[in-house]
């Protein structure tokens, strides 16, 4: 009986463990969720930012630039490997072509935040916002998940 | 010359080549040489300033990664990928070392290495030697790394890397790399084999 009672127990708090959806913005055709970060050890060095843009639009777009108020600085930048040389060149633009995703993600591109106000801790969110060529600036809650995170661990929805 | 002469010659040419042909295709269809095993080495230091070479893990694996801290894509998903192997190794995981060399070693050492490295996984290791000592650690894993000025990035430059994993065997013997982004399970799996 007391089994029963603790398994009863574990199932009532069984939803709460489950995923959360991610949180989700809509410009025109765009759709920006799943915004996540990696925490940080002090604030000297970068952190940096994923997310993921669907277009569900007929018109291609572009995502210029971040803004963030947790850093000095942003830029976006893409990772590419090159005769087993990795490097990380500027990203004037990331294209997103229509009727298709792209995401900001570990190994491709992704924004860097630089010049942080405060360490980014585990559990915590910030804003960020995407400025698009068309859409304009679309503005997404950010969710600062492990050092280890290797996605965004959000069901998109 | 008689025709018949002249045929005999092309038809002589004509052997020739294809013999040529065969011995092309027998010698493309052999298999690469086995790389000759190597023993890659070091001479780099710890936060607390204890030097350490290949032969301080002799009798366990190492798992080895060039990097620097002020990575923010492929080293952090890298460190996370060991640390899960090392979580997943379970009661094994005290045969595995892992060991991330910076290079950037001033900045690394300024800024922190074993806080930083601990927040992925206690067991791993952090080195950042000197210049020369970076230098000769990187060319004796034949590894390639980079300084790129950069006014924009932090410090005004960032580095690029060779991003794989190598993984040296317990007589410190060079066994393979894994290439970036190989899955954590396929590095278990593959070490677990070996072990």
């Amino acid at each position: 009986m007391k089994h029963l009672a603790t398994a009863l127990g574990l199932a009532v708090t069984l939803p709460l463990a489950a995923v959360a959806e991610c949180a989700s913005v809509s410009a025109g055709g765009l759709t920006v969720t799943g915004a996540w970060s990696r925490a940080t050890i002090g604030n000297e060095r970068p952190a940096v930012f994923y997310v993921e843009i669907r277009n569900e639009g007929e018109t291609a777009d572009r995502l210029t630039g971040i803004d963030t108020p947790v850093a000095a600085m942003t830029m976006l930048h893409r990772t590419v490997v090159e005769e087993g040389v990795a490097s990380m060149p500027h990203a004037e633009a990331v294209e997103i072509p229509a009727c298709e995703t792209v995401g900001l993600a570990p190994g491709s591109h992704h924004g860097m935040l630089m010049g942080l106000t405060a360490p980014l801790t585990e559990g915590e969110s910030f804003p960020v916002t995407l400025q698009f060529e068309r859409a304009g600036a679309v503005e997404i809650d950010t969710r600062v998940l492990s050092i280890r995170a290797q996605e965004a661990q959000c069901d998109a929805g | 010359m008689t025709l018949r002469r002249i045929r005999l010659v092309l038809w002589t040419l004509v052997a020739f080549a294809l013999v040529g042909v065969l011995a092309l295709q027998w010698a493309g269809r052999r298999p690469e040489p086995p790389q000759p095993p190597f023993r890659p080495d070091f001479a780099l230091q710890d936060e607390a300033g204890r030097t350490y070479g290949m032969e301080d893990f002799r009798g366990s694996f190492a798992l080895v990664f060039f990097g620097f801290t002020n990575c923010p894509d492929v080293c952090p998903t890298t460190m996370s990928e060991v640390a899960q192997v090392m979580d997943d190794l379970g009661p094994e995981a005290d045969k595995v070392r892992p060991l991330f060399i910076s290079i950037d070693p001033e900045r690394d050492r300024r800024q922190g290495l074993a806080g930083y490295l601990a927040a992925f996984h206690p067991a791993i290791l952090g080195l950042a030697g000197d210049g020369a000592a970076t230098q000769a650690a990187t060319e004796s894993f034949k590894v390639h790394f980079g300084r790129e000025e950069d006014p924009a990035a932090p410090d005004g430059y960032s580095m690029s890397h060779s991003p794989g994993l190598f993984l040296v065997g317990p007589d410190g013997e060079w066994l393979r790399q894994f290439p970036y982004e190989t899955p954590a399970a396929e590095i278990l799996a593959d070490i677990q084999e070996r072990i």
